[in-house]
């Protein structure tokens, strides 16, 4: 059956207080997920204040300065702070997001609690093993594919050919639509997820692809393409405003246009 | 043949191995349209249905209930909403065994139970419809 609690060993259990800053005037407080995976021991949750006077506007300026100030062991991944690389995704307040474009104030709350991705197996911290994920996303091709001669200058296309693409392409892989889908946690090792099948679309509806066919037919299967039910957590979640259950959703229309 | 390729404590297959598995059944399209069209067809019927229902449960005597049941076009209305609504019922139990139940014998256990309980509903369900509808008839 698919595991609905989590193993004994993965239950989190009250972790270390950290010290408040010596600035008391303007402190949040941040509940965030421990695992080591070398001292063998369940992970916790530890509480750690930030000084907001000294610290900047976004939740990932916040691990940053717990980092620098109060606890230099804190594992996460981060790299852009612009919301362009998808490398500080985790789940903020109930919510897969980006650290680094949520802001403190918009969390609304005493106490922001930080967890890694969803049903993920962790690395350490607030970092999930995604291997997984990018072998999905290898595994619908996402390059050109052509078999007419390659042309001297570019491949051409329409405006309005170009224009499919948007809110396709702006997809920086961050995983939080996939690790928020419930299809995803109970069936991800066939089921594609949400992020893989909007890129499968980003190429589906590209003109300048002659490999739409093969693409259709590496999808239609009951748990790569099927197990999408319109659930719609992936847009809800989405940081970059995108709509990957549409996406999805054009690709079974695709389905259903060369088969009925 | 066991397809261990997603257990990682067993296997050193690479990720991207993992991911495709045994590749892609090359169906499900069928699955999907035709619980779209069973759920399309449902909609009509079942308020037919309803509608029969409470006829049935307004007519004053046991003679007359049959005389509706045994009318041609409510005795259709039947069998088709009977139709329509067990293949509904069997393709999204389908769905939700997929879903759930990862057991690899426990699932081909549950969708076969399932196929025969949808065939066994439909068909005592078609039967009590033709015998109450043809009973005049055929005694």
């Amino acid at each position: 059956m698919a595991q609905f609690t989590l193993p004994k060993n993965s239950q989190y259990t009250e972790g270390k207080t950290w010290p408040k800053p010596a600035s008391e005037a303007n402190l949040q407080a941040f509940r965030i997920y421990r695992w080591n995976p070398d001292d063998g021991a369940n992970p916790r949750i530890d509480t750690y204040y930030v000084d907001r006077d000294d610290c900047g506007p976004m939740v990932l300026d916040a691990l940053l300065w717990i980092k620098n100030n109060v606890d230099s062991t804190l594992v996460f991944r981060r790299s852009c702070r612009e919301g362009i690389c998808g490398s500080c995704s985790m789940n903020i307040m109930g919510k897969n997001t980006l650290a680094c474009t949520l802001g403190i104030d918009d969390c609304d709350s005493d106490t922001i609690k930080i967890y890694p991705l969803p049903h993920m197996p962790v690395l350490k911290d607030l970092v999930p093993d995604l291997t997984s994920f990018f072998a999905q996303h290898a595994a619908i091709e996402p390059w050109l594919q052509t078999q007419t001669a390659e042309p001297e200058t570019e491949w051409r296309q329409t405006p309005e050919e170009r224009s499919k693409l948007d809110g396709l392409y702006e997809c920086i892989l961050c995983a939080c639509c996939t690790t928020s889908c419930p299809s995803y946690w109970w069936n991800g090792d066939r089921f594609l997820g949400p992020a893989a099948l909007l890129q499968a679309y980003r190429w589906l509806i590209d003109s300048r692809d002659e490999s739409t066919g093969e693409r259709l037919d590496n999808l239609h299967d009951p748990f790569r393409l099927y197990r999408c039910h319109t659930i719609m957590n992936c847009a809800n979640t989405c940081p970059k405003g995108l709509n990957p259950a549409k996406a999805i959703a054009e690709i079974k229309k695709m389905m259903i246009a060369r088969a009925v | 043949m066991a397809d261990n390729r997603a257990d990682t404590r067993v296997s050193m297959r690479t990720p991207l191995a993992r991911v495709k598995g045994l590749g892609a059944s090359g169906h499900g399209v069928e699955h999907w349209w035709l619980h779209r069209m069973t759920a399309v067809s449902n909609v009509p019927l079942i308020i037919a249905f309803v509608i029969i229902v409470a006829a049935l449960a307004a007519s004053p005597s046991y003679q007359e209930a049959i005389g509706i049941i045994s009318h041609p076009l409510v005795a259709i209305i039947l069998l088709l909403a009977v139709i329509s609504v067990v293949n509904h019922m069997r393709l999204g139990m389908q769905i939700v065994i997929e879903d759930y139940v990862h057991d690899k014998g426990l699932k081909i256990a549950a969708v076969i139970a399932n196929n025969f309980y949808a065939v066994i509903i439909g068909v005592a369900c078609l039967y009590a419809i033709l015998k109450v509808s043809l009973g005049r008839i055929l005694v």
